[in-house]
């Protein structure tokens, strides 16, 4: 690999870094892209079979091209822009929705080594960042010039802003095992097998961690801003087309972005769950040694984990979204950081580190 | 020049640009908007120095939490321009002796810094996330733990303060629903099929 690197380096000069910087960021999201257009296509599977349907089945084979069906078709639908729509805002909406979805992968770890840019206060950063993404959803209501797009938005501002409280506290309870921002130092910590995993002595706080990831990203059973039986579509009912499929995408990918996070912080990253094996050569390399595998299988246990509360449990009432936020995960997580913290004075600290 | 100067001068243009947009547009929220980009901005200058907790601490709280809640209220609220412009003009001497007066204080502290007075001091070497959290934690624990309970008092009191309890509202509790059994509820009766004459 370096010697195929090294010659266009110097050929480049100064401007290798952001080259080399650029290619980085489109191997990361164009892979991301397409499992965006997957993850809907095994969503629609997934619920269609736990519903004893069959799900998509026509395009391509097994239906496996059904997403880029449905892309093709979002692009050639008419973007409606609404009477009275504040034109800026309404087009600039659908951006600030993915922008901040996309730029958190920036200091995401893959393995040990691929990450874009290892940098000291990478989970800070992270939160920083997902905590924007509520303007695309607010200004889309607001911009639409519609009451039921403004509602939703309304609901998903004060949604995303509670359950971001929660989110964060868990996140403490990780740093304060790991005593480090930086995600590959948190999962180096875990390092040793499945029993070193945060998931175990943070267990609440996974719950918490995963349970607010879904308040997050609006889905269901969390999905008021949207409430197809209360508020039609909720903040993206003027949308159509690409605009609409804008946001479609953000959703998704902050969807893959909680689950490689809970992957990261909990569940031991990229290392394998049984060390021993790491050595175990079959054909010349060892399958089930630490890397992009394991990272991808627990990515989609998490996954299906979002999939599958959205086809079991029915939407909750608005006062009982807030009540969870508020009124359950925001005093078990303080509970559970005083709980660790004072644990961590005593000879059980090994436990939790 | 150096590249991170000229990244400066451009975050800085943006900056104030974005900061004479807040106080100069009509629509209130197109303010709040460009208030966010300000803040973006002033956030990407503390990262060219190298303060980067701060930074992304000022993303988190400013434009992930208190804008947000800004943005929600101003679009509730319908603002009259017209209330609002009224009375501009004899607002007008006491907003410019105050602006003057803020002025002058930034001038002074711009002069007495570029004098070598009060010199910023240089970051601490390795990661200043926890360079601050000795300060906070440790060095200045106490005065760090009274501010926090000097807020929290004020979150109380405003909350008492606006707190109204409504007579005759109808509350659920969450508690009882949940204790909720079948048997509360459902009643099986016992119902003899009934013979078809004929």
């Amino acid at each position: 690999m370096d010697a195929l690197i090294a010659p266009v380096r110097d050929l480049l000069g100064p401007a290798w870094l952001p080259v080399w910087t650029l290619v980085k960021i489109v191997a990361l999201v164009v892979p991301l892209i397409i499992g965006v257009a997957y993850l809907t296509f095994w969503e629609r599977k997934v619920i269609g079979w736990m519903q004893v349907r069959i799900g998509p089945n026509r395009v391509g084979p097994w239906g496996l091209l059904q997403p880029f069906a449905d892309t093709a078709k979002l692009m050639f639908k008419e973007i409606v822009v609404p009477t009275g729509a504040n034109r800026y805002l309404f087009f600039i909406a659908p951006m600030l929705a993915i922008g901040p979805a996309v730029a958190a992968w920036a200091v995401v770890p893959l393995t040990d080594t691929l990450v874009i840019a290892d940098i000291n206060a990478g989970l800070l950063y992270i939160i920083a960042m997902t905590s924007m993404g509520v303007y695309g959803i607010i200004l889309a209501g607001w911009a639409s010039n519609s009451k039921y797009a403004f509602l939703g938005a309304l609901r998903s501002a004060a949604q995303i802003v509670s359950y971001e409280l929660a989110m964060g506290f868990a996140l403490v309870a990780v740093l304060m095992c790991a005593n480090s921002l930086n995600l590959r130092e948190i999962v180096a910590g875990q390092e040793g097998g499945a029993a070193h995993w945060y998931v175990w002595p943070l267990l609440p706080m996974f719950v918490v961690y995963i349970v607010s990831g879904i308040a997050e990203t609006n889905r269901h059973p969390f999905d008021l801003a949207e409430g197809e039986s209360e508020i039609v579509a909720g903040f993206h009912v003027e949308y159509s087309g690409v605009a609409f499929a804008v946001f479609f995408l953000a959703e998704y990918m902050s969807m893959i972005l909680i689950a490689v996070l809970a992957s990261v912080l909990f569940l031991g990253g990229w290392l394998s769950p049984f060390p021993q094996l790491n050595d175990l050569a079959i054909g010349g390399f060892a399958p089930l040694g630490d890397g992009l595998l394991w990272l991808g299988v627990k990515m989609a246990f998490v996954l299906l984990i979002f999939l599958w509360v959205r086809a079991t449990f029915p939407r909750y009432r608005y006062d009982q979204v807030m009540r969870l936020g508020w009124k359950v995960f925001i005093p078990l997580t303080l509970v559970w950081i005083g709980f660790i913290g004072t644990m961590m004075q005593t000879r059980f600290a090994p436990m939790f580190h | 020049m150096l590249f991170s100067t000229a990244v400066f001068y451009v975050f800085a243009a943006i900056l104030v640009f974005a900061a004479l947009c807040v106080i100069t547009v009509r629509n209130p929220v197109h303010a709040a908007l460009w208030l966010v980009l300000s803040f973006f901005t002033a956030a990407a200058i503390w990262l060219l120095l190298g303060a980067e907790f701060l930074a992304i601490t000022l993303v988190l709280v400013y434009v992930g939490a208190v804008m947000v809640l800004f943005l929600f209220v101003i679009m509730m609220l319908d603002v009259n321009f017209e209330d609002l412009r009224r009375d501009f003009r004899s607002y007008l001497p006491v907003g410019a002796a105050v602006g003057l007066l803020v002025l002058l204080e930034m001038v002074l502290v711009i002069v007495a810094g570029t004098a070598g007075a009060g010199s910023a001091g240089s970051l601490p070497a390795g990661s200043n996330t926890q360079a601050l959290g000795r300060l906070l934690y440790v060095d200045y624990v106490y005065p760090f733990e009274l501010a926090a309970v000097l807020l929290l008092v004020a979150i109380v009191a405003a909350i008492a303060l606006t707190y109204r309890r409504r007579r005759g509202a109808k509350v659920q509790d969450p508690g009882a629903q949940v204790k909720v059994r079948r048997e509360d509820r459902v009643r099986l009766l016992e119902m003899p099929a009934e013979k078809r004459d004929g």
